[in-house]
């Protein structure tokens, strides 16, 4: 059963949703994340190795992919925690604007740098 | 008392479709009323009720905006429907759909049990508390609270709620955890919690604590895009959490 | 799971993301200038060896995501799932606690290695 969007269209509505989905991904990554590194790091050959091969397109384009979901739930999180801990009401809808558009500028910094 | 249509306009139909049903179910039906230049939703089913269904069932009382009782989902969002013109809802030719409140238990048709909604404004600590009259008494002092100080500025902005329901309705945190207190319960308990004259803060707020309580709240502020009455239930739920942090920090809670 | 366990669990949540925010911040600035002409283990390592405060801080960044994003996982999971209960709760601490631990064996090789 697809939801009903009717209802959930508001750019309140939509910076949740990016904000839990970068959430769970980025939660599902971690262990992984951590448990690559873990192995990839005994030693300078074994490092470099593991840098080797992440130097292909697929793990770079994946690796953009990570940035821009740490940046959009950092900018998600950001807008939570002004709504809870400074009691921002007005300004709801600059701050959506706001976190979206630093979620969207480091994207393009970490791509400007790779290339 | 139907007026008869007059010009080009009133001669087209309008569909509609209403969701009718029970508890056990139900499905949606179609029915044609005459499309005026000025009609409300709520017109609209009182017309299919006066001249098609006599048996359909829905709630209203007031008809102009003070009694909360005629709340319904009006394609895909739920409004009160005597306030809501239907040229605002559809466009021309546009077909209207008319369901229950979400996140309620039907009764019949259009209406819905309102009482799991009422059960946790009183379970959010929704009644008052007289400081210096814990037995509900009347106590012997006026208090004096000045309307321009920032506790009665935050009582005042939740204060107008008439408990219509419609911000109940469309929170998906209702619908994902039926125990989820909603925000018209602590859009109340945070009114109260900012009341000088009240004593039962610290109870209130472990009531509004929790999985259940403010602590689920994902500030996806449908309570405030829905409100008819322009009232902040998410910022209230803010506020709750807020308050609940610092109380907890400096030990004021168990 | 009481309300008091349920707050408590919302203020781990929020004091987790607000040292995230910051450590996000540094771990991205880090990695776009180390991205800088390509990445070499001998730079990485240069930066890492022996560097105590490299070694704290990338250690409690592991701890307060594997926890941060337990917590978080729990919600989504009671949530769009409907799992919830003390079992459940426990197994989200326990994958927690092990993603940190992944965490912290990595920083530790940066640190020694």
């Amino acid at each position: 059963m697809s939801p009903d969007m009717r209802g959930r269209s508001h750019p309140t509505y939509i910076a949740f949703i990016l904000h839990r989905v970068s959430g769970l991904l980025l939660a599902l990554f971690l262990p992984l994340h951590f448990w690559a590194l873990g192995q990839a790091i005994q030693g300078e050959a074994a490092l470099d190795g593991f840098l080797r091969w992440a130097d292909n397109p697929l793990v770079k384009f994946a690796e953009w992919g990570l940035v821009v979901l740490l940046a959009l739930h950092l900018a998600g999180g950001l807008r939570v925690m002004a709504l809870e801990f400074l009691g921002w009401r007005a300004r709801q809808k600059d701050m959506v604007a706001i976190s979206a558009g630093v979620a969207f500028a480091a994207g393009v910094l970490f791509l400007l740098n790779v290339g | 008392m139907e007026t008869v249509p007059k010009g080009e306009n009133a001669q087209t139909s309008l569909k509609v479709r209403v969701w009718r049903g029970d508890a056990a179910g139900g499905e949606f039906r179609e029915y044609a009323v005459p499309a005026r230049e000025n009609q409300t939703v709520l017109d609209v089913v009182t017309q299919i009720q006066r001249e098609i269904e006599p048996d359909l069932a829905y709630r209203f009382a007031c008809r102009v905006g003070m009694c909360g009782s005629c709340a319904m989902e009006v394609n895909g969002r739920a409004r009160w429907t005597c306030r809501t013109h239907v040229k605002r809802v559809a466009a021309p030719g546009e077909a209207l759909e008319i369901r229950p409140l979400a996140n309620l238990p039907v009764i019949r048709d259009l209406a819905t049990d309102m009482a799991p909604f009422f059960d946790k404004w009183a379970r959010a600590g929704g009644t008052f508390q007289p400081k210096d009259a814990p037995d509900g008494a009347v106590p012997a002092e006026f208090s004096v609270v000045p309307p321009e100080s920032k506790q009665r500025r935050e009582a005042d902005a939740g204060i107008e709620c008439i408990g219509c329901g419609v911000c109940y309705a469309s929170c998906d945190i209702v619908a994902w955890n039926p125990d989820y207190l909603g925000p018209a319960a602590m859009n109340r308990a945070w009114t109260l919690v900012n009341d000088v004259r009240d004593g039962a803060r610290r109870e209130r707020l472990e009531a509004v604590s929790g999985d259940a309580g403010c602590h689920s709240c994902h500030s996806t502020q449908s309570c405030t895009e829905r409100c008819p009455k322009n009232l902040d239930p998410s910022s209230a739920i803010a506020g709750l959490k807020r308050t609940l942090f610092w109380d907890s920090l400096w030990g004021r809670l168990r | 799971m009481s309300a008091r366990a349920g707050r408590h669990l919302w203020v781990a949540q929020r004091v987790t993301a607000m040292f995230l925010g910051v450590a996000v911040l540094v771990h991205l600035v880090t990695i776009m200038v180390a991205v800088r002409g390509g990445l070499t283990a001998t730079e990485i390592l240069a930066r890492t060896q022996g560097a105590t405060l490299w070694f704290a801080f990338y250690a409690a960044f592991a701890l307060a995501a594997g926890l941060h994003g337990a917590i978080g996982l729990r919600n989504i999971a009671m949530e769009w799932l409907g799992w919830r209960g003390r079992g459940f709760d426990f197994a989200w601490l326990g994958i927690g606690v092990v993603t940190a631990l992944f965490g912290v064996r990595a920083a530790w090789g940066l640190y020694v290695s």
